[in-house]
């Protein structure tokens, strides 16, 4: 399995019954083929959609349903369109149940940045800023590392995306909870091992009784 | 019966602009903007532009294509990633971006639409957002003052818009498209219907919102 599909199998293992959840744009997307098949969950996109629905087949595709990244979408029965500001009204209000989005650092007082690498790289926040403000929940699914170096640091070095506001890290080795007194490991991946977990960890972990990460 | 000057044609559209002109556009990602209006003001020699829109669009959609023209100044948005043009003119200097929360920006235009002097938010605290802006504390939460956003004109996508000049949105199409439509000083919508009258409790945008309106014209881009 590679890591995107271990971390989205995983994060779905949050999601409950009647949830409304925001999936991010990229691998937190994937999520939403792993929710368990007994549990209804209410997936949000902050264009102006609850109720989103599969990708739809070509010749299906509708130019005025779209989802927030821009692509094609479907709509499930039950659902509806709103604007704008009815769509933030939701996410600032804290009526989102579960956000989960991607970063490209997460520190040790939970704080994340995720929209801008100065001098390289500057899509903007989009929406990231008020779901993680806004969310009840926020989950952050993305890989242990960027091409070997530690994106869980003791603090982070890229502007903030928010202060504080992460609650759990889902990565291809760990599953980390973050708390008032630091991050805490949950669970390892059985392919892995505590050393190399702690190895590209740059933030402390507090490492007590964790268990074997379920796929 | 509606007022005939509503109809929009390209020489009344052409009358209303002005170099440095402050222009919100609808529609996130390209789903719900008025090409067409865009178009128009492409074929105008205005400049100087400061755009209001939820993104930069893409290079040959949506406000993008005024961006690659080099048409706008000043670009407020919460993204811009899917036009790399914006990027490289934010990045040389040629084209002034403000990134703002996608909430922040809504509501802002919200603000501006509804007569109020600014809301209070947390999104953004500590965060480069918070730049340059008060810090206010109500009942020991911490909040930021952002101000109202209003605009020159306002260019809107409809699908439907009856004689009066009642307005519905298809789909996720509607997105800034409303809400745009209460904070612009002149406000013309491009619609893919026209019909005759709209059943009231389907308008999302009453017709005294709407100053002009160009119908029939095909969705996409």
């Amino acid at each position: 399995m590679d890591a995107k599909t271990i971390i989205a199998k995983r994060v779905a293992k949050e999601l409950h019954d009647g949830d409304l959840v925001n999936l991010g744009i990229g691998l937190p997307t994937l999520v939403a083929n792993h929710i368990d098949a007994d549990i209804t969950v209410h997936l949000q996109s902050e264009n102006g959609l609850i109720g989103l629905g599969p990708s739809p087949e070509l010749e299906h595709v509708d130019l005025n349903l779209t989802n927030a990244g821009g692509q094609p979408v479907t709509l499930i029965e039950g659902g509806m369109y709103f604007d704008s500001v009815t769509s933030f009204g939701i996410i600032r209000g804290g009526h989102v149940d579960v956000t989960v989005l991607g970063a490209l650092e997460v520190d040790a007082e939970g704080s994340l940045a995720s929209w801008i690498v100065p001098g390289k790289r500057v899509p903007g926040m989009g929406g990231a800023m008020d779901l993680v403000v806004g969310a009840q929940k926020v989950i952050v699914a993305m890989t242990h590392t960027n091409k070997g170096q530690p994106k869980i640091k003791t603090q982070c070095t890229l502007p903030l995306t928010a202060y504080r506001q992460v609650n759990l890290i889902v990565t291809e080795l760990a599953v980390i909870a973050v708390r008032e007194d630091g991050l805490h490991l949950l669970e390892i991946h059985p392919d892995t091992t505590l050393e190399k977990v702690l190895a590209l960890t740059e933030a402390p972990l507090h490492v007590k009784t964790y268990t074997k990460m379920e796929g | 019966m509606i007022n005939k000057q509503k109809y929009l044609d390209r020489q009344t559209f052409v009358k209303h602009l002005f170099d440095g002109m402050h222009i919100m556009v609808g529609g996130f990602m390209t789903c719900g903007t008025p090409e067409q209006l865009i178009d128009w003001l492409l074929e105008s020699n205005i400049n100087d532009l400061t755009i209001i829109c939820n993104d930069a669009g893409y290079p040959e959609a949506g406000v993008g294509k005024l961006i690659a023209a080099g048409r706008v100044r000043s670009l407020i948005a919460s993204h811009i990633g899917l036009n790399p043009i914006a990027g490289t003119k934010m990045s040389d200097g040629t084209l002034d971006v403000t990134l703002v929360p996608q909430g922040t920006l809504a509501e802002q235009i919200r603000a501006g639409g509804a007569g109020l002097g600014g809301f209070l938010t947390p999104t953004g605290l500590n965060t480069p957002a918070e730049e340059g802006k008060e810090r206010l504390e109500v009942d020991g939460q911490p909040y930021i003052l952002e101000r109202p956003l209003r605009a020159d004109l306002a260019l809107i996508k409809a699908r439907q818009v009856d004689r009066y000049g009642n307005l519905n949105y298809a789909k996720t199409a509607r997105n800034f498209n409303p809400v745009m439509a209460t904070a612009a000083k002149l406000v013309c919508v491009e619609a893919t219907e026209r019909i005759q009258v709209m059943d009231p409790e389907v308008v999302i945008t009453p017709h005294v919102l709407v100053d002009y309106i160009l119908a029939e014209v095909r969705d996409g881009r």
